[in-house]
């Protein structure tokens, strides 16, 4: 058992890697294994300069690839096990990632996302989102959660652990490193305050009880020997994605009800969007926004209907269009017509929505 | 909605960073909104660094913006590397005694400081920033000067009880940046 | 004589006695290894507080092999996901057991830094000098001369480097006085559950365990039972059988 630093409520102002470092300890993950790269660096310097008071456990790995299974090991043994990754370390570690996703291991890590491909900056971009949705030779049993803030950064961190344990997929806070360097204020919290409990882990390896006298021995595999079994299986896993899309899938509205140009962004551009609709709305200019806030699984049926509400989409990311494809799959059919603003590996401004935006107009929408 | 974009740009090692985090932290404990995203290369030392600081009174939405209220340009490459930042309505301060050429930008106003040069004659190489520092609470005018004291206390407090004297040099060289910008804005 | 032949097998109580038919190759080293490994652990009665990792490649036909609890990883990181274990429970004795391409290859920074860090751990490499289970490509730990799928015309070490010799690597590198290097072969079982024996008190002293163990693949190797144990005899002179590093505690 570890201990929690934050009793009560706490106003702070952190950098987010920070934030996600007191996140994980509200909610008593007991061990990260991780391995440098930027921008979330501070995430396991924070949790190392925690460790005298949480009494939490910590390995440096020698690359990406064994903090992805070390923490599949940890996590097997039955601790709350986390890892933190960005750019190409998000790469190699998709090895682990796959692995999780097969075996359905809680498996929670949290992506902050530089710029690509290579090693290109270390900065900033929304250029992982793809990759953290659908990375490894799978289907993408995965959960992605994409914050705005910090707030976010520790809500979602929170509610990660409490998601992977509860349906066992692989489970992501997928932030930037705007987010992990960026200062700003930040309530944190017990989540025991908040209604929040735990969802308790189990071991998978060494359970309790004897072997042979109480339970059989675990044989954890993810080979299979013919096609048919293999797609037993994860039909089963596609039923259990389906059921758990329901329950999971989140995303946020601003403005949105009676926007006539719908600006869809996901992460931090979404705030940006924000900055934009007001001062759009300012000047007389009907704009909404759509955020997702689960990228994958996606709420299809809210969606749809705002799609269905607006006259025009304006898609923008600090990508070349990874979530507009996702976004764009799930709405096929809708004749609404879309704009893009695409600006990869970079932040996009307020000034930039606004910009386009009124561009749409006077094109005539 | 007041908001103050606040953009710091110089080279690695002139302590950008340092007074970035001296002013939001200042605006934090005043309660205001505050946001701050430092702008870092792949390398830890050398090259351009960059603070983007907001102060607002509400929400703070974008976390990066276009334009700038007002953007400190401390050598010729941040000048370089900066002017993108400015707008009809934005404030320039550079230093004279460091750049080797003026921002040809268009703007609301350019101020030119020899922030350098006093920190080395007057007071100590070492206060530089904090002359900066000045400069930006005066030209901004969103924070007290107690604030300011008080942020630094926190950041510089033990070095301070350490070093008295340091605590009068700092408070020197704050005073100092003021003056900068209130005697050019009397001109 | 029919009574006889319904005597249950001989199995050590950590093997898996359900899993009928031994899947591996006829004629292959994992059978003697894994019953060698399954005495030993019997010896040592720590089957309750084992966890056995599998890796790809031959050596994850194992997976439902052991009595023990067990996790199938991928190519080269079964290494990683034991001390994942290991570091997080400090009661399991974890072992990873892989082959020569899995700990020198694919997997070989797991393979150093967990000797170089003393993960408390025993890995396992068995060495049959290539890829049995992808069709017999050549592996690091290739012969001099020895043909394979891609080195058809035998191996040329002026172009292929020297084959690697995991135990001498592990010894220089590994703490001296807390863990235990072995390379053992499967021409000896009673030596070479001897050598399991003394690499799994180790981790339970704390320490760090590495058993090289010399194996056959006479389906790969094309030869017959006297050839392939010739052959073996042959990789017995080139990798030094010997216990390289041994705490005075086992």
């Amino acid at each position: 058992m570890v201990n929690k630093l934050i009793k009560e409520d706490t106003k702070m102002f952190l950098t987010g890697n920070e934030v996600l470092a007191y996140a994980a300890n509200s909610a008593e993950a007991e061990f990260m294994y991780g391995y440098p790269i930027t921008p979330q660096n501070e995430i396991m310097h924070t949790w190392c300069k925690l460790l005298p008071k949480t009494g939490a456990g910590f390995l440096q790995t020698e690359d990406e690839i064994s903090a992805g299974f070390s923490t599949i090991g940890g996590i097997l043994a039955g601790k709350r096990a986390f890892t933190a990754t960005a750019g190409p370390g998000n790469v190699i570690m998709q090895d682990a990632q796959s692995m999780a996703e097969m075996m359905r291991i809680p498996f929670v890590c949290a992506v902050m996302q530089r710029g690509g491909p290579s090693t290109a900056t270390v900065i900033y971009a929304q250029q992982e989102t793809r990759l953290t949705c659908y990375g490894g030779n799978g289907e993408g049993f995965r959960i992605v959660y994409s914050t705005a803030g910090h707030q976010d950064l520790y809500d979602y961190m929170i509610k990660a652990f409490n998601t992977a344990w509860k349906y066992k997929f692989p489970t992501y806070v997928l932030a930037d490193g705007y987010q992990g360097k960026m200062r700003e204020p930040v309530m944190l919290y017990d989540p025991a305050s908040r209604g929040i409990t735990m969802v308790p882990t189990e071991k998978a390896l060494l359970a309790d009880g004897e072997i042979g006298v109480d339970r059989k021995s675990a044989h954890m595999r993810n080979t299979y020997n013919m096609e048919e079994e293999l797609m037993e299986v994860l039909d089963s896993y596609q039923v259990d994605y389906d059921k758990m899309a329901e329950d999971v899938a989140e995303w946020e509205e601003y403005k949105a009800d009676d926007a006539e140009i719908l600006v869809i962004a996901h992460g931090i551009v979404a705030r940006s969007a924000r900055t934009a609709i007001d001062e759009l709305r300012e000047k007389g200019i009907k704009a909404g926004l759509y955020r997702p806030i689960t990228i994958r699984p996606l709420a299809v049926k809210p969606l749809r209907e705002a799609v269905s509400r607006a006259k025009h989409l304006l898609f923008t990311e600090s990508a070349n269009g990874q979530l507009a494809q996702m976004v764009l799959e799930k709405i096929y059919g809708l004749t609404t017509p879309y704009s893009t603003l695409f600006k990869m590996g970079v932040g996009v401004t307020g000034d930039d929505i606004v910009q386009k935006v009124e561009n749409i107009v006077k094109e005539g929408v | 909605m007041a908001r103050t974009k606040i953009v710091l740009a110089g080279e690695g090692g002139q302590g950008v960073q340092s007074i970035a985090k001296i002013l939001v932290e200042a605006g934090y404990e005043a309660n205001k909104e505050v946001l701050y995203i430092p702008n870092f290369g792949v390398e830890q030392r050398g090259g351009v660094s960059i603070a983007f600081c907001q102060i607002a009174d509400e929400r703070i939405g974008e976390p990066r913006y276009s334009k700038g209220d007002i953007i400190i340009m401390l050598s010729d490459r941040a000048i370089d590397r900066c002017e993108t930042y400015v707008d009809k309505n934005s404030t320039v301060v550079y230093d004279t005694s460091v750049c080797t050429k003026k921002p040809t930008c268009e703007c609301k106003e350019i101020i030119g400081i020899d922030a350098n040069k006093i920190a080395n004659e007057q007071l100590s190489a070492r206060v530089f920033n904090i002359i900066i520092l000045g400069v930006l609470l005066e030209a901004t005018h969103v924070l007290e000067l107690s604030d300011i004291k008080n942020a630094m206390e926190l950041a510089l407090g033990k070095k301070f009880d350490a070093k008295p004297e340091l605590r009068e040099l700092n408070y020197k060289a704050l005073e100092m940046g003021m003056s900068l910008v209130a005697q050019k804005a009397g001109v | 004589m029919a009574e006889l032949l319904n005597l249950p097998p001989n199995l050590p109580k950590s093997q898996n006695a359900e899993v009928g038919a031994s899947k591996f190759c006829p004629g292959c080293g994992h059978g003697i290894t894994l019953k060698s490994l399954g005495n030993a652990i019997d010896e040592l009665d720590i089957k309750q507080k084992t966890v056995f990792g599998c890796d790809i490649g031959c050596s994850l036909l194992s997976w439902n092999y052991m009595d023990l609890d067990t996790v199938q990883t991928h190519h080269g990181r079964t290494t990683p996901v034991i001390y994942g274990v290991t570091r997080a429970n400090p009661e399991a004795i974890g072992i990873a057991y892989m082959g020569d391409g899995g700990g020198l290859a694919i997997g070989a920074q797991h393979l150093v830094n967990a000797s170089v860090r003393g993960e408390r751990l025993l890995i396992i490499v068995v060495n049959n000098t290539n890829y049995g289970m992808t069709g017999g490509q050549m592996s690091p730990t290739t012969m001099p001369g020895q043909k394979t799928e891609t080195t058809p015309y035998g191996r040329d070490c002026s172009v292929t480097g020297e084959p690697a010799k995991a135990a001498e690597m592990v010894a220089a590198i590994a703490n001296k006085s807390k863990s235990y290097v072995a390379r053992s072969t499967v021409s000896n079982p009673m030596k070479l559950k001897q050598t399991f024996v003394k690499a799994l008190k180790n981790v339970e002293n704390g320490g760090f365990s590495f058993v090289e163990v010399l194996s056959i693949c006479p389906l790969n190797w094309r030869t017959n039972n006297v050839d392939t144990f010739a052959r073996l005899q042959q990789m017995e002179e080139y990798f030094e059988v010997k216990e390289f590093l041994a705490p005075e505690s086992v």
